[in-house]
């Protein structure tokens, strides 16, 4: 186990720098000038151009800058921000911990919520119960977050006067509860249909035929049998899901104006700085990856025939 | 009396009330979207303590059919019993309620599957879901229950039982997940055991291991035993008595030895003539010509009229009741029937 | 590495098309046999499912080739004289004015039927290139293994890191005259890896069963084996998760647009649409309405025809 851990944290690190460079070139080779940007609508003047960028380094060839970057990197440092030269790290501090804080939200929502409908349609296939589940879980994916997420302000925040309609205070969780619904929404649909599909799946295997001829009581049959068996995809699929819910928090921050990672990098990209985007993404690359290992290791303690050499 | 109450020729049985099992007049169809699927047609046989029933056919003959609708693991909705009665101990079983029949289920009544890996949960361990049989059905606590379950491994001889209970099945091989089964049907000491196809799924050596442990346990706890399989090899050696099975009905019953030396039904007939045999080694290998029957369209009158050469109008049109069977003088035959228009023919040639 | 099964679409995908399983004893006889294609044919037929979206997509193209087929306004020219406060006349069908107009004063029917084209343009043409190139990719990391498969899939890994939305808007961003094409690159550009994994998983199945095995041994050359018997054998997932896909790049075209960072004010986009409602939405509702509504119907459309297709060519899930 722990030479595969070691193993797996190996070929981390190649991926980890492909994406960090992917994202890097992104930045930096397409067109767009963030210290051009600095002057706003106002034709910049080349000398203190030319002076801003060599201060920074802008001006060395890109695998220079990257370098730069990644060395950087190692002590901690992820750059500092083109207009007022603030530490990027600083500026992730303090909206990370928002979003964070509205990911685990929508994560305990999706799953509570999205296994138990899942459950509840898989037994009952084919029953009343199942195809509302089925109804409702396709029209969660067809409407768009956006949408949702206005349509939740408007009926909730503005009509009903449940919920203010946008954030004032980012870190309260009454505040962000609809923001989370709204994010963790989709996931829900996800989450709920492939517990129905596992649930299904395994209702037809042998196994749980031998179950019922044991004479198990039936509630011991779906809980300790069948749900052990069918929530292992599931557990794989929210494993995953964490580090996207973080990614996706663009949209429904900016909706409901939390001032959380989307919100920063949506600035950022307004005011094209790279440094702040590359540092963000960094970061939920680095979660993409450490909750993907968490996961495989998870996925062998739930299913014994899974062995890590 | 029917003529398939044998229970004279057998050790006296635990419950003398009577048989064990009966199955009189069963039925079972499916509801699928090409239309109703009749798997069972009628099947009426009997199980004493201590006695082995094999039942034989092809696949789609309804063998494993009747006994999951002994033991109530039907698939209803697809499945329907429109008419029929399974009596254990003299009850019907088929009114009683839910709960009363999954109290017999595993208790008294066990099934052993044909695929032991896909029938055993593959992420819990063997100790845990032997040991459960203990725990639900008896209340035991959990460290009783493992105790238990390594007892049972002992029993079906599992080597290095304390070492592995707390392995999960696919750390072992398929004999030893075949005894795993064994010993989960025999935890209870129930009073029926049903074994479908136990041994198909094993390599030949380890199909005899399996079989005579079965048998021996059987004998050793006096139940009764239900033994389906499609393979005459397996079933000479254990059985009492043969039920062979086409298209839901039964068409032929007779003592084991009986039925091999001289077979009443056409059918029958060509599935032993079907058995390789060393004395006719270089000669062609006999095949019944056609298929079995699609269960939603049985041909009208004998079922196997298609596929018979002795096939007359009257298997066309009527179907066989299950005749007894006698001798040439019209001698007594105990235990044998058969439902073909030309039994005697078949029989004495 | 532990074959763990991680799809990054949500329920497991038909990996490899197997034959519908044999009846076995327990259960009743089939029918007739007939091949998988056939079978999941006259599978889908039969499901509604599949019935509504099929007849809802058809519409939809249509509406998107031939807009002026349905409404005989300008979905671009504002008439200021109309108000965009003016409840929409739900009566009057097919006209100008059927859904109101917007604070521009520009016939929002007329927006939802020329919006459909870009939705669409941009759906299909994301799944046709991620499809194909992403398809390409996951054959070769699939079929020959070794280097090429280490590469491929690391570099899918690289790609698969990036967060699909986050890295469009980056890419996106750096242009500042947008079309159609643009969407469709930056969308492609981080969308193909899905198609990959699921290809290449598809195809190291299919090559290890027995018909490729024989065909090898029976001396049929590499490309003959890779596109008359594997690629038929493994391509059903890569249908389903594509149709699934399809509806997702439209929502992503959508979202992208609704952000400022999609298509410019001058081409007609339901996201654009909607960024254009939020402004308005308490005294205008059907500035938000329709474009929504519209949106969700046609990734509703494709969204069910994918679970269609799913079901009918997977026989587990029947």
């Amino acid at each position: 186990m722990g030479r595969y851990v070691a193993r797996r944290l190996l070929q981390m690190i190649p991926v980890f720098l492909g994406t960090t460079l992917i994202i890097f070139l992104m930045v930096n080779v397409l067109p767009g000038d963030p210290v051009a940007a600095l002057w706003g609508d106002h034709p910049p003047d080349p000398a203190q151009m030319a002076q801003i960028k060599q201060e920074r380094g802008l001006d060395l060839p890109l695998w220079h800058q990257y370098l730069n970057y990644l060395g950087g990197l190692l002590q901690g440092d992820f750059g500092s921000t083109i207009a007022g030269d603030r530490p990027v790290l600083g500026e992730m501090a303090d909206a990370f911990p928002v979003s964070i804080r509205l990911a685990l939200m929508a994560f305990v929502f999706e799953m509570v919520v999205g296994i138990t409908l899942g459950v509840m349609a898989g037994v009952k296939r084919g029953k009343l119960i199942d195809t509302g589940v089925t109804v409702f879980t396709l029209l969660v994916i067809s409407i768009p977050v956006f949408v949702l997420g206005l349509l939740g302000q408007q009926v909730l925040g503005t009509q009903l006067g449940w919920i203010t309609p946008t954030v004032r205070d980012s870190m309260n969780l009454g505040q962000l509860l609809l923001p989370a619904l709204v994010l963790g929404s989709l996931s829900l649909a996800y989450v709920a249909r492939l517990t129905r599909t596992s649930i299904a799946e395994n209702l037809r295997a042998d196994f749980m035929r031998t179950a019922v001829a044991k004479g198990l009581p039936r509630r011991r049959v779906v809980s300790v049998h069948l749900l052990r068996n069918s929530l292992i995809p599931v557990v794989t699929y929210l494993g995953t899901d964490i580090g996207a819910l973080m990614a996706g928090a663009v949209v429904t921050e900016g909706i409901f104006n939390v001032q959380g990672v989307g919100n920063l990098l949506f600035q950022a990209l307004a005011r094209r700085e790279g440094t702040v985007i590359v540092g963000c993404v960094t970061v939920f690359v680095l979660i993409y990856l450490v909750a993907n290992l968490l996961v495989d290791l998870l996925y062998a303690v739930l299913d014994p025939r899974i062995r890590y050499a | 009396m029917t003529i398939l109450d044998m229970t004279a020729d057998v050790p006296a049985p635990r419950d003398a009330g009577g048989p064990l099992l009966e199955v009189r007049d069963l039925h079972v169809e499916f509801h699928t979207r090409d239309g109703v699927a009749k798997a069972v047609n009628g099947v009426n046989y009997t199980v004493s303590a201590g006695e082995t029933l094999a039942v034989l056919g092809e696949s789609g003959s309804g063998k494993s059919v009747t006994a999951q609708a002994i033991m109530g693991i039907l698939d209803m909705p697809p499945g329907r019993i429109p008419q029929g009665e399974i009596f254990f101990h003299g009850q019907d079983m088929l009114k009683m309620s839910g709960e009363e029949r999954r109290k017999i289920r595993g208790r008294q009544i066990a099934m052993i599957f044909q695929d032991a890996l896909s029938s055993l949960n593959p992420v819990l361990s063997v100790g845990y879901q032997l040991g459960e049989m203990f725990r639900v059905h008896q209340g035991l606590s959990k460290k009783e229950a493992k105790a238990k379950a390594i007892e049972l491994m002992d029993r079906v001889r599992i080597p290095a039982a304390r070492e592995r209970v707390n392995d999960y099945p696919h750390q072992f091989s398929g004999g030893m997940r075949q005894r795993i089964m064994i010993a989960m049907a025999l935890a209870l000491e129930p009073d029926l055991i049903i074994a479908d196809e136990p041994t198909t799924a094993l390599d030949v050596t380890v199909q005899a291991q399996v079989m005579d442990l079965l048998a021996e346990l059987q004998r050793e706890y006096n139940m009764g035993l239900i033994l389906i399989t499609h393979d005459l090899g397996v079933v000479a050696d254990v059985a009492d008595k043969i039920a062979v099975m086409y298209a839901g009905r039964i068409v032929e019953t007779a003592p084991v030895h009986e039925l091999y030396k001289r077979p009443a039904h056409p059918y029958t007939k060509g599935l032993l003539d079907s058995i390789p045999r060393l004395d006719q080694k270089g000669q062609e290998l006999y095949a019944i010509k056609g298929l079995p029957p699609n269960l939603t369209r049985i041909p009208t009158g004998c079922a196997f009229n298609p596929r018979c050469a002795m096939a007359q109008d009257i298997c066309r049109t009527e179907i066989p009741a299950l005749h007894p069977v006698t001798e040439r003088d019209g001698g007594e035959l105990v235990g044998r029937g058969s439902a073909c228009h030309f039994w005697k023919e078949t029989i004495h040639g | 590495m532990p074959e763990t099964t991680k799809t990054a679409a949500e329920e497991t995908v038909p990996v490899a098309a197997a034959p519908a399983e044999a009846a076995r004893d327990s259960g009743p006889a089939p029918g007739k046999p007939r091949s998988l294609a056939a079978d999941a044919w006259a599978e889908l037929r039969r499901n509604p499912l599949f019935v509504i979206s099929a007849v809802l997509i058809f519409f939809l193209l249509v509406v998107a080739a031939f807009p002026s087929l349905f409404t005989s306004a300008d979905p671009t020219a504002g008439d200021l004289s109309e108000h965009f406060l003016d409840k929409p006349k739900l009566g009057h069908f097919f006209q100008p004015d059927w859904f109101g107009y917007d604070n521009q004063g520009r016939s929002i029917y007329a927006r939802v039927v020329y919006g459909t084209r870009v939705s669409i343009i941009v759906g299909v043409g994301v799944t046709v290139l991620v499809t194909v190139f992403g398809g390409l990719l996951g054959m070769l990391a699939g079929y020959f293994g070794g280097l090429w498969d280490t590469i491929l899939s690391r570099l899918t890994d690289i790609f698969f890191g990036i967060p699909f939305l986050l890295g469009a808007m980056v890419v996106l961003n750096a242009f500042t005259d947008r079309t159609v094409w643009t969407v469709i690159g930056a969308l492609a550009f981080l969308g193909w890896t899905q198609i990959t994994r699921v290809m290449r998983g598809a195809v190291i199945t299919a090559k290890h069963a027995d018909y490729v095995v024989a065909a090898r041994a029976l001396g049929a050359s590499t490309s003959r084996i890779l596109f008359r018997h594997i690629l038929p054998n493994a391509v059903a997932p890569v249908i389903v998760v594509a149709t699934i896909a399809l509806g997702t790049y439209i929502v992503a075209e959508s979202t992208l647009s609704f952000l400022g960072l999609g298509l410019g004010t001058n081409d007609v986009s339901w996201g654009g649409d909607i960024d254009t409602a939020t402004d308005h939405i308490r005294n205008a509702p059907h500035l938000l309405f329709f474009p929504a509504g519209m949106l969700s119907l046609t990734v509703l459309a494709f969204i069910m025809l994918g679970d269609a297709v799913r079901e009918a060519l997977d026989p587990k899930l029947r």
